[in-house]
């Protein structure tokens, strides 16, 4: 909606993507704003939700293949009995960070890809709401991360579990800086999850297409929105969590300290408070994408959208009255622990909805086997076991039984991995043509697919048998003394889980050649590869900076197909009707003569920047929290005098191309 | 407290948009506020920002009441308040947000000096309201009650410092406006943006009378 002025009548353009004639804005002398549209500067000084989708996707990836590593040192360490690969101190900070960062520097920003890419797509928008906003929300997860990470080298890394529970993440207990990186990193990726989550929400709501009411929302945008709301209401719970863990950690306050009379159970509930609703917004965006996904493979509308609507939404609200069921070990009272375990069991129907939602959109489908379907059967099959499971810890007294063993890791881990990252790469493969114009191999897809599931059942399955014989979570050694005997026997089904991590491995790995391969072969994938059904598709691939030429207007649910396609309504028989291409046309032969598009800023990732300044000021030297702060203050000042719309003069992307290859001209409306 | 850092962002951004309304990139452009929901995004995501605030004091505010009575025999709320005090200065902040309307009434009447001086006050009074919290916190702290005392203390220095920090970047974003409108520097609805500005510091004042009654009003 805000958006820059497209110079139409007279096209500044004289090659491909190099624009001339662009004149700086002279308006504010120093604080001139960034104009190139090409090279490294147009991606660092970007607000275009497009390239910011595309930077969260890969720096995303980047840090799935370091939770990655950390996971396979992990396993490397349990391969055999007493395990001499990792110290022991080592050994914790390595399950801490692995699930931290596959939990916050993975999933969620990967998510957060998906979203900003599409979602704009998917109702019909030129932009974000606030796409200065946009930008400053990636720069804070990249930077976060970046900050995270350092504690490697500067003193070692957190090794207190993802959970950080207290009293045990202590000073006394966790004397190096580990834990003050962790506390002071998340906190920074979470100030790009609540500005992300603020930015959709608005644009959710406030920016759909004409005739795009809330129920006519492709569903992937709906389970976004869901997501969006568990983030800014779960954010700010953490964020206490973790203040206060800064303040005992850094300031000498008690809030956690048993011995001057706290109670340790706080921090338990405010990261259960936050930690459960954030399961949801792990899995929830990945059902979005396997939503999507399913029916146009199945070729059948989604089968029930209201209910896989509502249900989404009933897990967003329901979300929050369960936390306690990840403290029924810790003496809750039995009131308590009933309440929240008939809580945990009830959430389990709307879970078990959209997949009987799911089951049925397939059911009499015209199955398209892609690797994008499969992918998403996978989710739908591996998820069902990790959703099982789960329901199995709603019943307190078993799940007494198996607090803190690898059971609970196999559930988590088939919920996580067999949930949202099946999904992840589901998106991959459907969107891929969508968003760099060309299609992932499918030979080499098929590979990824049954590779990747066959090592994560590898890997994760045996983790119920190892959990269920006894085996305690984060313990750093077994011997084989003590491994048992037979079937359970400990060491066999350690091993097999080993050599599951690697073969997952592989198959991640299959993905990275894909792309690898994919990038360098010529052809374009067609405009509409897969038949599909969601405005996302109505536009050119990859699609322009301002994504539509016209604003369509929409008339349904699945409005790009019911252009494609018209129902007989007797038979029920589908005609084809026009042509991905030919409803493409139509939309151009009706082009918006002055499009704004938001201009690019350098404030966003200078706000950012200043943040792990003041970050390793406070861990190592209180000055730099003064530079921090200056740096805060000069950006947001320079950040509110600029308009997020340059005018006119300030900053002309690059005209129509079209305008250059003699395509059809378009009417011009007579106001410039 | 970085997620303050957010508010003049969203005062500004979408501005632009809603004061070129005849660019027709949006086809209900024409309109006033051109969004589906009729509610400009600066608005929405500021209600939306202060929603999440309430789940942060929310937060905080739990952890006092756990705390408020862990503390030693002589250095606890019923011991330390100074009610009267408090009041007072609980009464200038609410008188601030009175001054804040005046603002926000002026500015939507364009009567630019108006609005100038009731931001001013408005401001004054967050500032001695700061000031009398300074105060607070240093009889208090020269009574035996640091920081680290006790889990009332932490608690409670924690809650209110929150808020105070609260309180000072609304200060901030008062003076800025004063400061840029004089430069005629504010981008876009200039109406708008004091309205946002209004809005989060209502909400600021809200937030204060819940801890002025859960935590002084209420005896331990
Ligand atoms: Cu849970």
């Amino acid at each position: 909606m805000t958006i820059i002025e497209r110079p139409s009548l007279t096209p500044v353009v004289a090659g491909s993507g190099v624009s001339v004639g662009v004149k700086p804005s002279q308006a504010y002398g120093s604080l001139r704003r960034p104009v190139s549209s090409t090279g490294w500067r147009s991606w660092v000084f970007t607000v275009d939700h497009k390239k910011l989708g595309i930077m969260y996707g890969a720096v995303a990836m980047f840090f799935f293949l370091v939770g990655g590593v950390e996971a396979l040192l992990i396993r490397a360490q349990l391969a055999g009995p007493n395990g001499t690969v990792l110290s022991a101190g080592l050994y914790n900070e390595m399950f801490t960070m692995h699930a931290t960062t596959m939990v916050f520097l993975f999933v969620m920003p990967m998510a957060a890809g998906f979203a900003n890419y599409l979602v704009p797509l998917q109702i019909g928008a030129r932009d974000v709401a606030f796409p200065r906003m946009n930008a400053f929300g990636f720069w804070c997860f990249l930077f976060g991360g970046i900050f995270l990470n350092t504690s490697w080298v500067l003193g070692g890394a957190a090794d207190g579990g993802w959970f950080m529970y207290q009293p045990n993440a202590n000073a006394l207990f966790s004397p190096s800086h580990g834990i003050d990186f962790w506390g002071l990193g998340l906190q920074i990726t979470g100030i790009a999850s609540l500005t992300g989550a603020l930015n959709l929400i608005v644009t959710i709501l406030n920016m759909r297409a004409p005739g795009m009411k809330l129920m006519k929302m492709p569903i992937f945008t709906w389970m976004i929105l869901v997501v969006q709301f568990l983030l800014v209401f779960a954010i700010p719970v953490i964020t206490v969590a973790l203040f206060l863990l800064m303040f005992q950690r850094a300031f000498g306050a008690t809030f956690f300290d048993v011995g001057a009379g706290a109670d340790p159970l706080l921090w338990q509930h405010l990261f259960w408070i936050f930690g459960h609703p954030e399961v949801y917004i792990l899995v929830l965006p990945s059902f979005g994408i396997v939503s999507e996904v399913l029916p146009v493979f199945s070729r059948k509308p989604l089968f029930g959208y209201r209910f896989v609507v509502f249900s989404g939404a009933a897990i967003g609200f329901t979300g929050w009255g369960v936390w306690a069921h990840h403290m029924f070990a810790s003496g809750l009272g039995p009131v308590s622990v009933a309440v929240f375990s008939m809580s945990t069991m009830l959430i389990a129907i709307p879970t078990g909805v959209k997949i009987v939602n799911w089951t049925l959109t397939l059911w009499g489908g015209k199955l398209w086997f892609t690797t994008a379907m499969m992918f998403a059967i996978g989710l739908i099959v591996e998820f069902t076991i990790g959703g099982l499971s789960g329901v199995t810890h709603a019943v307190a007294p078993s799940d007494t039984q198996q607090t803190d063993t690898y059971y609970i890791v196999a559930h988590f881990h088939y919920v996580i991995f067999g949930g949202a990252v099946l999904g992840i790469f589901s998106g991959f493969y459907y969107w891929w043509p969508k968003i760099f114009g060309k299609r992932l191999s499918e030979k080499i897809g098929k590979w990824n697919f049954w590779v990747t599931i066959i090592g994560m059942n590898l890997t994760f399955g045996p983790m119920h048998i190892i959990g269920l014989q006894g085996q305690p979570r984060r313990m750093m050694n077994w011997t084989e003394a003590r491994a048992g005997e037979g079937f359970f026997n400990l060491g066999f089904w350690n091993r097999v889980s080993s050599s599951g991590a690697f073969i997952l491995a592989c198959g991640v790995g299959l993905f990275l050649i894909n792309v690898i391969v994919t990038t360098r072969k010529a052809e374009k994938a067609p405009l509409d590869p897969w038949d599909a059904r969601s405005l996302e598709w109505m536009t050119s691939s990859p699609p322009k900076e301002h994504n539509f030429d016209s604003i369509p207007v929409v008339h349904s649910l699945d409005e790009f197909f019911h252009r494609k396609y018209e129902e007989n309504h007797e038979t029920g028989e589908l005609t084809k009707v026009a042509t991905a291409e030919e409803v493409l046309a139509d939309l151009e032969a009706h082009a918006d003569a002055h499009i704004h598009m938001p201009s690019p800023s350098y404030w966003p990732i200078v706000l950012a920047l200043a943040l792990p300044i003041m970050g390793y000021g406070i861990i190592f030297s209180r000055i730099l929290i003064v530079v921090g702060g200056l740096l805060v203050l000069l950006s947001m000042f320079a950040w509110t005098l600029e308009p997020s719309v340059a005018d006119d003069t300030d900053y002309d992307p690059p005209g129509d191309p079209r305008a250059d290859d003699g395509g059809p001209t378009k009417e011009l409306a007579t106001h410039v | 407290m970085s997620d303050l850092a957010l508010q003049p962002t969203q005062a500004s951004e979408d501005v632009h948009a809603a004061g070129h309304d005849d660019h027709g990139s949006h086809d209900d452009h024409g309109l006033v506020h051109a969004t589906s929901t009729g509610l400009s995004n600066n608005k929405l995501g500021m209600w939306l920002f202060l929603g999440s605030e309430c789940l942060l004091f929310g937060g905080l505010i739990s952890t006092y009441m756990l705390y408020r009575g862990r503390h030693s025999a002589n250095l606890g709320p019923d011991q330390i308040y100074d009610i009267p005090f408090t009041s007072v200065s609980s009464f200038v902040l609410l008188m601030s947000s009175l001054t804040m309307v005046l603002a926000v009434t002026s500015a939507q009447r364009r009567d630019e000096r108006r609005m100038n001086l009731w931001l001013t006050i408005t401001a004054l009074l967050g500032a001695t309201f700061v000031g009398g919290q300074v105060y607070e916190f240093t009889s208090f702290y020269h009574e035996g009650l640091g920081f680290t005392t006790s889990l009332f203390g932490s608690s409670f220095y924690t809650l209110t410092g929150f808020h105070g920090v609260h309180v000072t970047v609304g200060i901030i974003m008062l003076m800025a406006l004063v400061g840029i409108n004089k430069r005629g520097r504010i981008p876009g609805d200039r109406a708008e943006v004091v309205e946002l500005v209004g809005l989060y510091w209502h909400f600021v004042d809200i937030i204060w009378i819940l801890i002025f009654t859960l935590v002084y009003l209420i005896p331990s």
